[in-house]
């Protein structure tokens, strides 16, 4: 029960990562349906920003305290990180808004090579260790002293994910920008014709899932306490998967299937080994039950593929659900 | 086509210097520069070319270009012997090729050294690009010895001009196993990162333990590029193990220790080679990387010779990272047994070379059968206050005290005397891929 | 340069320029042996990606379907040849039984990728594919418990060459006092390969198929309107490019000797994808122009990039590899925003871009 517990524990904080990550996916799809293939390489460009800075600040022997060395780092990585979503946008999105929808995929993914290797080129290829200045503080969640626990860092990841998730809904749906943003969601042209200027409202969806991004690099970076210039590339997939998984172009969906991710990959490491043991077989098979005598941890599935879950899971989706959990709009076949 | 022809033609030329420059023919060229009767004295010598080949870009630059050292350190220190072999004075020439750890890149590269007629190879660095490069060097019958590849494939192929003066994986592996045996460990548990060096070497930790009556409670795999390893952390420590060994690089062993440290997991870990690292500090933080064990194969760079280990910083101004002392052995090996077979045809000093007796920085030196080193030393650290602290050599199945392996090393061989200074531990440098 | 080649518009000329070509593919690799053989083995590999560009030509850029996984299929036919001609499984099967063995499980893969994804939109199978390419390496490097399917992450070495009867190509031979070399052998097998595969591109194109296809990529709901089974077209599509890829992994593992699952990673699959963008969707010459100069730019790369930086800084600030990468980035970026149609643009695509980039 206590592994259990743990393993929730592990997926929760892991999941709400996903979820602001995925935040980011679904306003930018909800707003021009194209996935944003670069996004994960804004959350790494965060976590590299936010790393360079904590170790300026932690090496220059001011006495900060912790929290503010990390308020500080981070709110140096967000306008980063919106700089780079609003050139993604000018460079990739926007010239090539009516082309077929081949040709701005493209530009994505060539800004994302870009964007990792320009990061390669500043920061090494070497993984960066996150300089450890916030004290890691352990507390029991069950009775046994050896049982489950959840640190200060983890709450504190939790916590911030829920507060910039009810940020981002009432910017949405109590802000001038936000009844923009949904009206262009809606029919650009029409919220044209209505005085909003489109451009720039495609512009702050990109500035603001960048944004978010760059949070989710810095607790991600702090978290594991590395980094490293190719961190974005399964983080954004995996986020896109959880995006889909909720609802994309659905902000509670994005939210609920990072969550959910999270929670299913903590408990698909932590459990598919013994679900798929072949030795619960041995009786049918002597030959089988001499290899388990062995090797008791005989299974189909390991640990190993902890990776395959999510596209699993999202293509399962796409077959069975392409709106996913709590999204209304069946995705189009165009 | 004129231009393709001319080098041709140098090539062409450049090679009977090389191969047949030793043997009876007589250069003209040589015969103008010295007269005939200084000849004997003052003879041109002889170039023999020598191949590195590594990754000098990419992803393990850093480790290639330490490779590529050894061998030029190795090469300088020839030359300035002014050795004979067929009775002409030899001049050796390093010829260093980029493979960029790319297997596709292997044959190619390899390709390169033997349209430049190369009298011998040292190299390369990653298994993966070694194995398919070392078909190529077998047709052509050119000697390979690798510093570095480790994956136990490279030398089952039945090729007898492969060698590496390394330790296989699986030579390796029980020798973590043995030690952690002798802690008196009852529950193990042991994880990888799913490539060919993490998870072979932890199925041979795997293999010994169970062996020798241990209890493997879990057998876990990530991936070379994860950073989330609680879930996993949180199985084995629900098995409660007295020890964990995790097959893999410090990029991914550090935060592993970290992470398992954190969710409270109290066992002692040991790690390979890869890991076996002072960027585990930094990696997995000071206080949790304190205590944990972990192996190099051959002996460590600071009980390498002294004498290689002075030559080297006072060439390049650096410590070795780690596997420099090989490929510098690897190219010694060549030149001895040159002198031994007194050729430099690699059809000539093969044998010499499979049958050699050597004693380089690195140890003593005899080839198997296949090509592996005989009785490879292993030598098992632990991480004392962000240091790296040798702790044991593991030679032949032994498990022997570091210090007491020093006291006999030190009465039995004085002058290559391995240097005693566990506090000049090598900086190493984080790598994330190889081999 | 195709005006010189057409044989029905000027007969006479058009023979001499197709001879003249014949005669330098022919005589290459005796000039490139000339320099050394290494380059030969460059050349081979740069084919070798000529097969893989066209086959991800027929899904992108003849159906406009965007795989970012194809390096998948390749990494099936790999594996297909490495099990059934290598001592692994001790099954020695002749590589002219591989290969089309080979080419029906890359192609059975495809259909299997395509028939749950092909119904979704561009972007969707754009991940999709690329979550697949993933799961295939992941797999590729795991099958090797409980059952040792793939020898995990150790990879299969002491692949069979091609042999036909006792001529084996990886060995040197003298014939008529030259000296036939392994990769020379190699070479010409490929370039006959090659040409084949171009015909039946070109053939591809202009059938009834090719021009589904392209109703398809232009449309897909006027396609259907007009009668065409797009589901049937798109699944076609994708099955024939994992077959082309499936053939030309099995020419790598034959020629490499032993493949491992770090042979089969994403970034392959960008590589290729930058061949067919630069040289054009579509353009059955284009992209095989553009696999032939992306396969030299890491050479090329190599002797200019780090000379240069250390003739200009002192030392290497960039990496030959990085810069490499950096200019596909590029490469994709500008292609899409400035050249669309790609560095050879076929005639219906230019048209067809240009239209929708000016009007909307």
């Amino acid at each position: 029960m206590d592994t259990f517990i743990q393993q929730l524990v592990n997926g929760i904080t892991l999941g709400s990562v996903y979820a602001i990550v995925a935040l980011g996916y679904t306003m930018v799809y909800g707003i021009i349906q194209l996935i944003n293939f670069a996004h994960g390489d804004v959350v790494m460009i965060g976590a590299m920003v936010a790393y360079s800075v904590i170790a300026v600040l932690a090496g220059s022997g001011m006495a900060l305290p912790p929290l503010a060395i990390l308020a500080i780092a981070t709110l140096c990585a967000v306008p980063v990180c919106m700089a780079v979503g609003y050139t993604l946008e000018r460079v990739a999105y926007r010239p090539l808004r009516n082309a077929p929808r081949l040709a701005p995929l493209i530009t994505a993914i060539g800004l994302s090579i870009i964007l990792q290797n320009v990061a390669l080129i500043i920061w090494s290829r070497n993984p960066l260790a996150y300089p450890q200045i916030v004290e890691t503080v352990t507390y029991r969640l069950t009775p046994n002293p050896d049982g489950a626990t959840i640190t200060n860092v983890q709450v504190g990841i939790v916590g911030l994910s829920i507060l910039m998730m009810a940020g981002l809904l009432l910017l949405v749906y109590r802000t001038k920008l936000g009844i923009a943003m949904r009206a262009v969601a809606q029919n650009p042209q029409v919220a044209g014709l209505m005085g909003i200027d489109i451009n720039r409202v495609i512009s702050m969806t990109f500035m603001i899932g960048a944004a978010l991004a760059s949070v989710a690099g810095v607790m991600d970076g702090s978290y594991y306490g590395i980094a490293h210039y190719q961190m974005g590339f399964l983080l954004g997939l995996k986020a896109f998967s959880a995006a889909v998984l909720g609802g994309i172009g659905n902000l509670g969906g994005a939210m609920l299937g990072g969550l959910l991710m999270g929670i299913i990959e903590a408990l698909g490491a932590g459990y598919v080994g013994e679900l798929t043991n072949l030795c619960h077989l041995s009786g049918w098979s002597d030959a089988l039950a001499q290899r388990c005598a062995n090797d008791p941890h005989l299974a189909v599935f390991g640990s190993n593929y902890q990776d395959v879950f999510a596209f699993v899971v999202l293509i399962l989706v796409l077959v069975f659900r392409p709106s996913g959990l709590l999204g209304e709009r069946v995705s189009d076949r165009a | 086509m004129r231009v393709a022809h001319k080098i041709g033609l140098t090539l062409v030329a450049a090679s009977v210097i090389t191969i047949y420059g030793c043997g009876k023919k007589e250069e003209p060229k040589q015969a103008a520069v010295a007269p005939a009767p200084a000849a004997a004295q003052a003879e041109q010598p002889v170039t023999v070319k020598i191949g590195s080949a590594g990754p000098l870009t990419g992803e393990i630059a850093h480790l290639g270009k330490d490779n590529d050292n050894g061998v030029h350190l190795a090469i300088d220190q020839a030359n300035e012997k002014n050795i004979k072999i067929g009775g002409k004075p030899v001049k050796f020439e390093v010829m260093s090729e980029d493979d960029q750890a790319d297997p596709k890149l292997g044959p190619t590269i390899a390709q390169k050294l033997v349209d430049a007629k190369v009298a011998g190879v040292v190299g390369h660095l990653n298994s993966g690009v070694t194995i398919p490069a070392s078909a190529v060097y077998h047709q052509a019958g050119i000697p390979m010895i690798s510093g570095s590849a480790t994956n136990p494939q490279l030398t089952e192929q039945g090729f007898n001009n492969i060698f590496r003066v390394v330790g296989r994986d699986d030579q390796q592996g029980p020798a973590v196993a043995q030690y952690l045996e002798a802690m008196k460990v009852k529950k193990v548990a042991i994880a990888d990162d799913a490539t060919a060096y993490g998870a072979g070497l932890a199925d041979e930790v795997e293999k010994t333990l169970k062996a020798a009556g241990v209890k493997i409670v879990a057998r876990e795999k990530t991936s070379d590029k994860a950073t989330d390893f609680k879930a996993i952390l949180t199985k084995i420590k629900g098995r409660a193990p007295d020890a964990i060994f995790y097959g893999g690089m410090d990029a991914t062993g550090g935060p592993m220790l970290k992470q398992a440290r954190e969710l409270g997991v109290k066992a002692v870990f040991g790690f390979g080679d890869g890991a076996c690292t002072e960027t585990m500090n930094k990696l997995a933080g000071e206080k949790n990387a304190h205590g944990f064990i972990c192996s190099q194969a051959g002996l460590p760079v600071q009980a390498a010779s002294k004498s290689f280990l002075d030559a080297y910083k006072a060439k390049y101004n650096v410590d070795p990272i780690i596997y420099a002392p090989f490929t510098y052995d690897a190219a010694n090996l060549l030149i001895a047994a040159m002198e031994k077979a007194d050729s430099t045809d690699p059809a000539k000093y093969l044998p010499a070379l499979q049958s050699i007796s050597y004693d380089g920085a690195t140890g003593h030196i005899e080839f198997d059968s296949k090509g592996d080193r005989k009785n490879a030393e292993i030598t098992i650290f632990t991480m004392k206050d962000g240091k790296l602290a040798p702790v044991a050599v593991v030679k032949g199945g032994k498990s022997i005290k570091f210090d007491d392996y020093m006291k006999e090393a030190a009465t039995a061989a004085p002058a290559a005397a391995p240097a005693m200074a566990p506090a000049a531990a090598p900086a190493m440098a984080p790598a994330e891929t190889k081999k | 340069m195709r005006s010189y080649l057409d044989v029905r518009g000027r007969p006479a000329l058009a023979w001499v320029g197709v001879a003249l070509v014949a005669a330098a593919l022919v005589a290459l690799p005796w000039v490139l042996a000339g320099i050394g053989t290494a380059w030969v083995r460059i050349t081979n590999l740069a084919i070798l990606y000529c097969f893989l560009a066209l086959g991800l030509n027929i899904v992108v850029g003849f159906a406009g379907l965007l795989d970012l996984g194809y390096i998948a299929f390749y990494g099936v036919g790999a594996y297909v040849y490495a099990l059934l001609a290598s001592p692994h499984f001790g099954i020695h099967l002749p590589f002219w039984a591989i290969l089309p063995l080979g080419a029906a499980l890359a192609c059975v893969f495809g259909v299997l990728l395509g028939t749950p994804t092909l119904k979704l939109r561009g972007d969707y199978l754009a991940i999709v594919t690329l979550g697949f390419g993933e799961i295939v390496r992941i797999f590729l490097n795991n099958l090797s418990s409980p059952f040792n399917l793939t020898n995990g992450p150790q990879g299969i070495t002491l692949i069979d060459p091609f042999r036909i009867g006792d001529f084996s190509f990886a060995t040197t031979q003298q014939v008529l006092g030259n000296t036939l070399s392994s990769p020379i052998k190699y070479y010409y097998f490929l370039l006959a390969v090659l040409l084949v595969v171009i015909v039946v591109n070109l053939r591809l194109q202009n059938s009834r198929i090719g021009r589904a296809w392209e109703a398809i990529r232009e449309d897909e709901i006027a396609a259907r309107a007009m009668g065409i089974n797009t589901r049937n077209m798109k699944l076609l599509a994708f099955a024939m490019g994992a077959s082309f890829g499936g053939v030309a992994g099995g020419m790598f593992s034959a020629m490499q000797g032993f493949i491992s699952p770090e042979s089969f990673v994403l970034v392959e699959s960008i590589m290729v994808l930058s061949m067919v963008v630069l040289g054009g969707m579509g353009n059955v010459f284009g992209v095989v122009i553009g696999a032939l100069l992306l396969s030299y730019v890491p050479e090329v790369l190599r002797y200019t990039v780090g000379p240069a930086q250390k003739a200009v800084f002192g030392r290497t600030l960039i990496d030959p590899e990085v810069f490499r990468m950096l200019l596909f980035g590029l490469a994709l970026v500008l292609m899409m925003l400035f050249r669309p149609a790609g560095i050879l643009p076929s005639a219906v695509r230019k048209r067809e871009l240009q239209r929708r980039t000016d009007g909307g």
